[in-house]
């Protein structure tokens, strides 16, 4: 007359401590002090940190260029995908290993490597100076790094998927009647939607926090190029721990806020096609 | 509306997928392309369908050259051994997509898409998604959504491989009812010929990107082309012989092959299993064997026997028939053939 019920995969009961402990340690722990920190500030005073004209600069820059470079990689990411995995041709393997590179180059490294490149002096900043266009030291070129840096996130969440569909799909959609454009838009898109929300997702996350990239392209000046994360550092090395908390703590509740709605976004674009 | 494929060809590199293939399809008609893999013909559906091009040759439908249009302005409807379905529609979407690309009007969608349901049985699952129907659920959809548009060809490719003999089986006959009702041109591919017998008018048996018999399937079983044609169509027994001026020898019996005079030369000969007889006392053109194993096979029973220098040989004679004659292993029979089939080795010659 047991009342314990019996699973098929045992073990359920240790799992879920490791996991709750483990999450608490890692991440909670963490954010808690955080919020424990910022709590001591006393309402108003955080209120006076975290709104400062150059704090709310500095909120806008930093969501702004990541929401723009997370859409630029959900379609330019989708297109790699799609080459990588639809044709065959020499030299496939490579470009296919030159996906991961932003995920193994320190990002200080990848800052660097953009700046020179872009700069007025650069390969690529001399014709665009020559056309009017400045870069490095602009909102573009922090945008530019942050694309960089989320580019694999989008192609990795999508290859495998891509590589998932038969090519069967498209056929059975042209011999339906179906033009070029309405395959793409009726049955490619919707397919891939779950996946690309997915690798959109971790891109915005991504250059949300993304520091060491930026900093060297954007010049930091106060209230143009300046992004949350190294107002956060600047902060700090001015010993004013309550204003960086303060920050923090503002820049957690958006992107918490942000990342929750994506996944409800995506956990619909999923549920619409898988069984329930 | 006859469909005319008219000295048709494909390569793919060195390899030719279809070598000059001419053939008429009678409008209305079912007909199975039937033949081993590799044997082209997959590419000649797809050819039908607008996926592939052929390097030479023409398909003529209703006046105009079918060649001339893109896929998407055949009027065809495709089947898949997969099923290919849009796994993010619901199957009412899926049955109604080749309608919503065209435009229709929604009420037009509706009644057609309902009618469709009832065809396929499947009124009521209109809201699932493909991924929670069964196999032979699925291929009924995939049906439902070919022929949607109404179209004047319905292609299958393989359209039963993917699923259990059981739903097989069903599916088989019910494709058979649906073509009856509704006669639309039809043309399907399967490498099974026991499927292909059961559901088409007409079989055209296929090889190495060539057509080697063309025939209702009655005609293709008693008359086979070549000896290709008659080892693809069901287990045959083949044995070695000898065949000069019109008598063949095999072993100690001889048969006749008036097809086949001239000098001696090697050649096969193919017997059926239920065209060999047993005997249990000896008499003129019989030969000497032992029964080796008995396996029963729903009403008939199948008798392995060890002829000898004749080889291994199988049987299969009626539940009956093997009840009186008391068969058992090890037991010595004797052997003979009612009818036989003589090719000389190198190729086409038939008695």
């Amino acid at each position: 007359m047991s009342r314990r019920r019996h699973r098929a995969l045992p073990g359920f009961g240790l799992a879920l401590g490791w996991t709750v402990t483990w999450l608490s340690l890692i991440v909670l722990l963490p954010l808690a002090t955080l919020a424990w920190k910022s709590a001591s500030l006393g309402p108003e005073r955080f209120w006076e940190l975290a709104s400062s004209p150059r704090a709310l600069a500095s909120y806008r820059l930093t969501f702004g260029a990541a929401l723009a470079a997370a859409a630029v990689n959900l379609v330019l990411g989708t297109i790699v995908a799609w080459v990588l995995v639809r044709y065959r041709f020499p030299g496939r393997w490579l470009l296919d290993a030159l996906v991961d590179i932003p995920f193994a180059l320190p990002t200080a490294v990848s800052g660097l490597a953009l700046t020179a490149v872009l700069a007025p002096t650069g390969w690529i900043g001399e014709p665009l100076r020559d056309l009017g266009i400045t870069v490095v030291f602009t909102p573009v070129g922090i945008a530019i790094a942050l694309i960089f840096i989320g580019l694999p996130f989008v192609v990795r969440t999508v290859q495998p998927v891509l590589a998932d569909l038969e090519p069967e799909i498209e056929e059975a959609a042209a011999v339906l009647g179906a033009s070029r454009w309405q395959t793409v838009v009726r049955v490619l898109a919707p397919t891939l939607a779950p996946a690309a929300i997915t690798g959109f997702a971790l891109a915005f996350a991504r250059a949300i926090g993304e520091y060491g990239s930026v900093v060297f392209i954007s010049g930091n000046r106060p209230m143009q190029t300046e992004i949350t994360p190294l107002l956060i550092m600047t902060r700090l090395e001015n010993y004013d721990y309550a204003g960086a908390t303060a920050l923090g703590l503002v820049m957690l509740v958006v992107s918490f806020g942000m990342l929750l709605v994506i996944n409800l976004l995506q956990g619909w674009s999923r549920r619409r096609q898988v069984a329930t | 509306m006859t469909i005319t494929v008219d000295h048709v060809s494909r390569r793919f590199g060195a390899f030719a997928a279809l070598d000059d293939v001419s053939l008429e399809i009678p409008g209305g008609g079912l007909v199975a392309l039937l033949g081993p893999s590799g044997s082209g013909k997959t590419t000649l559906l797809r050819i039908l369908a607008g996926l592939d091009r052929p390097d030479s040759g023409r398909v003529i439908h209703d006046g105009s050259d079918l060649l001339d249009r893109p896929a998407r302005e055949r009027d065809v409807g495709l089947v898949f051994q997969h099923y290919a379905l849009f796994r993010h529609l619901d199957v009412f979407e899926n049955i109604a997509f080749a309608l919503r690309v065209r435009k229709r009007p929604r009420a037009e969608v509706r009644a057609r898409v309902e009618e469709l349901l009832r065809l396929i049985q499947l009124d009521g699952l209109d809201r699932r998604m493909p991924s929670q129907l069964s196999g032979g659920q699925r291929q009924r959809v995939a049906l439902a959504r070919a022929l949607a548009a109404a179209p004047r060809i319905l292609l299958l490719d393989e359209p039963f491989g993917a699923l259990d003999a059981q739903v097989r089986q069903e599916l088989r006959l019910w494709l058979r009812r649906l073509h009856d009702e509704m006669h639309v041109t039809t043309v399907f591919v399967t490498h099974d010929q026991e499927e292909a017998f059961e559901v088409a008018d007409q079989v055209v048996i296929m090889d190495r990107g060539r057509i080697v018999q063309v025939g209702t399937p009655a005609e293709v079983f008693d008359h086979p082309a070549s000896d290709f044609v008659l080892r693809f169509l069901g287990q045959v027994n083949v044995l070695g012989a000898t065949v000069a001026h019109g008598q063949a020898r095999v072993g100690a019996l001889s048969l006749a092959a008036p097809d086949l005079p001239g000098d001696e030369r090697p050649a096969r000969v193919y017997v059926r299993p239920h065209e060999l007889e047993l005997a249990l006392s000896e008499g003129p053109e019989l030969a000497p064997a032992r029964v080796v194993r008995l396996t029963p096979l729903g009403a008939a029973l199948r008798v392995e026997v060890d002829a000898g220098e004749l080889g291994r040989l199988q049987a299969e004679l009626d539940r009956g028939r093997a009840a009186d004659l008391g068969l058992r292993a090890g037991q010595e029979v004797w052997i003979g053939f009612r009818r036989a089939r003589v090719f000389a080795e190198d190729g086409r010659a038939a008695a």
